[in-house]
C-alpha cells in the first residue's frame, strides 16, 4: 500500500485539470451526452456526483482494512449503491422538478466507472483526509467538465446562461437537440488536445 | 455447441404454445357481439353478429365505458356511429382514451330487429402480441438505448474498436441483460413490492446485475467453454454498464409483466448490439481516414457517433400497432 505524498491542493487540481475525468479519463460520458442541453441539469448531476464520490470514497478508507481483497469490488459498488439512495432521496424530496428532469440518470450514477475507479486507485490505499480531499477534486472536476459542455450548448443552443437572455438570439439551435450532445463533446475533446498540442509545443521552443 | 443448439430448437415450440395460450384469451363475453377493438386514439368499434335497432344503438345512454382500473371514472362519450349495413357501432369518446390499459365497455340490453337479447359487459385490449413486439422494436431502435438515451457509453467506445469485439460485447451483454432483467423482475414484483421496500431498488438491482454476471460465467464455463474463451473477458465489462442497470429500473418503473420485461431486456440487448456493430464498422474505416492529428481517437469516434444519434432520431416517427 502505497500512501500519497501529494498535498491536499494538489489532490484537489489533480482532479479537476490533470486528471479531469471528462475530458482527460474519459469516463462517466452518458450523462455528459445526455444531461448537459443546460447549465442547471449539469450543476444538479454534477453535485450529486461529488456528494457520492467524496461520501464513498471517505466510507472505503475508513473501513479498508477491513475488506476482503476478493469481495473488494461488490463492497465497492454496495457502497456507492447506499449513498446513491440517500442523494436519490434527498434530490426527489427537495427538487422535485428538476429530479424528474434528470430522470433516471441519478440512480445511474451507481453504474458511474469514475467513483467505483477511484475508490479502486487511490481510496483503498490511502488515509481517509487525503481521500476526502481526492473526492474532492474529482467530484470538482466533473462538475467542472458537466457545467462547461452545459455551458457551451446552452449558450449556443438556446442563446440563454443558467436561463438568463445574454445574446438575445440562438446562434445554433442545432446544439440543443439531444444528439449534438455528442458532436459537442467530441469537439470540445478536439479542442483540450489541441491546447495540449500548442502547450507542448510552446514548452519545447523555450527549450 | 451442438449440444447447446439442440437445446434451443425446442425454444420456438413454447413459444409458440405460449402464444396460442395468449390468443385463446381473447374473447368477447356476449355471443351477440362479435368483435370489439380499439379503432382510434378515440373511438371503440364493436362488431355485432346481426342487425341492430338503429333507434337503440346510437343512444349514447345505452353506452357506458371506463377503464378496468378505475370503474368508477365514467369516460365521456361524444357521439355513436352506426355503420350502414347495421352490423356495427363506433363510439367516439371526447377526450383521448388510454390504450395500455384495458377498458370495459358496458351495453345496455342490446335490441335487434325489435328482440331483446340481454345486456353485455365487454372488455378491450389492445393484442397482447402486438404490445410486446412494439416494446421489443422500441427498446431496440425508437429508444435506442445508445443513441437516443445515451446509456453505456463508456463501454460503447471502449468495445467498439473492432468488429469482432464489438459482436462479442453485443451479444455477452444480451445475455446477461435477459438474465438480469428477469431476476430482477422477480425480486421488484415479489419482494420489494409486497414489502414496500421500493427506496432499496438502487442496491437491490446492482446487487442483481453483479450476481447475474457470475451466474452467466459460471452456467457458460461449464456448459460451453469455447463460447466462455471468447466471451469471457467482456463479462467484466458488463457490470460498469448503466444499460444493464437502467433496464430493470425502467420495467420497475413502467410496472412491466415478466413478458414485457423479457421484451424490454431483448430489444436493449439487441439494440446495444446494432449499435455496437455500426460503430465498429464506422470506426475500422476511420482508422484508414486521414483526420486531424487533434481529432484523431475518440474525439471522432464522437461525432461519428452524433451523426448515428441524427440517423437515429428518423425513427422516433416509427409507430407499430
Amino acid at each position: 500500500m502505497a500512501a500519497t505524498k501529494k498535498t491536499n491542493t494538489e489532490l484537489v487540481f489533480n482532479g479537476i485539470l490533470l486528471e479531469n475525468p471528462i475530458f482527460r479519463l474519459a469516463l462517466s460520458m452518458c450523462p455528459a451526452v445526455g444531461l448537459t442541453t443546460s447549465i442547471k441539469n449539469g450543476l444538479l448531476l454534477g453535485s450529486a456526483v461529488l456528494f457520492v464520490q467524496i461520501f464513498s470514497s471517505c466510507t472505503i478508507a475508513a473501513i479498508k482494512n477491513y475488506i476482503h481483497p476478493r469481495i473488494r469490488i461488490p463492497t465497492y459498488t454496495l457502497t456507492i449503491a447506499t449513498w446513491v439512495t440517500v442523494i436519490d432521496l434527498v434530490l426527489a424530496a427537495y427538487v422535485p422538478g428538476a429530479y424528474k428532469e434528470m430522470g433516471i440518470f441519478v440512480k445511474l450514477i451507481v453504474a458511474f466507472a469514475i467513483i467505483t475507479m477511484r475508490l479502486e486507485a487511490f481510496a483503498c490505499k490511502n488515509s481517509v483526509s487525503a481521500s476526502f480531499w481526492d473526492g474532492i477534486g474529482m467530484g470538482i472536476g466533473f462538475l467542472f467538465g458537466m457545467v462547461s459542455i452545459g455551458f457551451v450548448r446552452e449558450l449556443l443552443g438556446a442563446g440563454t446562461i443558467l436561463g438568463y437572455d445574454v445574446l438575445g438570439f440562438k446562434p445554433l439551435l442545432f446544439f440543443i437537440l439531444p444528439a449534438a450532445g455528442f458532436f459537442c463533446v467530441g469537439i470540445m475533446m478536439a479542442f483540450f488536445n489541441y491546447i495540449e498540442v500548442v502547450f507542448n509545443r510552446r514548452k519545447e521552443r523555450k527549450q | 455447441m451442438r449440444a447447446l443448439m439442440k437445446r434451443f430448437i425446442f425454444w420456438p415450440g413454447w413459444i409458440l404454445g405460449a402464444v396460442l395460450l395468449l390468443f385463446a384469451g381473447c374473447n368477447t363475453e356476449h355471443a351477440f357481439v362479435k368483435k370489439i377493438a380499439f379503432k382510434d386514439s378515440r373511438s371503440i368499434m364493436i362488431e355485432f353478429a346481426g342487425e341492430l335497432d338503429a333507434d337503440w344503438a346510437v343512444d349514447p345512454a345505452h353506452y357506458k365505458a371506463y377503464e378496468k382500473r378505475d370503474p368508477d371514472v365514467l369516460l365521456a362519450i361524444d357521439k355513436i356511429m352506426l355503420s350502414p349495413d347495421k352490423k356495427s357501432v363506433t363510439v367516439h369518446f371526447a377526450e383521448e382514451i388510454n390504450q395500455k390499459e384495458p377498458h370495459i365497455v358496458g351495453l345496455a340490453p342490446i335490441r335487434s330487429q325489435g328482440q331483446d337479447l340481454g345486456p353485455a359487459l365487454l372488455s378491450v385490449k389492445r393484442l397482447y402480441i402486438g404490445e410486446l413486439f412494439s416494446i421489443l422494436i422500441g427498446a431496440m431502435l425508437i429508444n435506442n438505448f445508445v443513441f437516443t438515451k445515451y446509456l453505456g457509453l463508456c463501454v460503447f467506445f471502449g468495445t467498439s474498436k473492432k468488429k469482432n469485439t464489438a459482436v462479442g460485447m453485443g451479444i455477452t451483454f444480451t445475455l446477461v441483460m435477459v438474465a438480469s432483467a428477469m431476476m430482477s423482475w422477480f425480486l421488484y414484483q415479489f419482494i420489494l413490492k409486497p414489502f414496500r421496500l421500493d427506496f432499496l431498488q438502487v442496491v437491490i438491482f446492482i446487487g442483481m446485475v453483479s450476481l447475474a454476471v457470475q451466474a452467466v460465467d459460471t452456467v457458460l464455463r461449464k456448459v460451453n467453454p469455447a463460447l466462455f474463451k471468447a466471451f469471457g473477458v467482456y463479462l467484466v465489462l458488463v457490470i460498469a454498464n448503466c444499460i444493464i442497470l437502467a433496464v430493470p429500473l425502467t420495467l420497475a418503473s413502467n410496472e412491466y409483466s415478466a413478458w414485457e420485461s423479457l421484451m424490454l431486456a431483448l430489444g436493449a440487448g439487441t439494440g446495444f448490439l446494432l449499435a455496437l456493430f455500426l460503430m465498429s464498422s464506422a470506426r475500422e474505416r476511420l482508422e484508414l481516414a486521414d483526420i486531424p492529428q487533434t481529432y484523431r481517437g475518440l474525439p471522432i469516434a464522437f461525432v461519428t457517433a452524433g451523426l448515428f444519434a441524427l440517423a437515429f432520431m428518423g425513427f422516433s416517427g416509427l409507430a407499430i400497432f
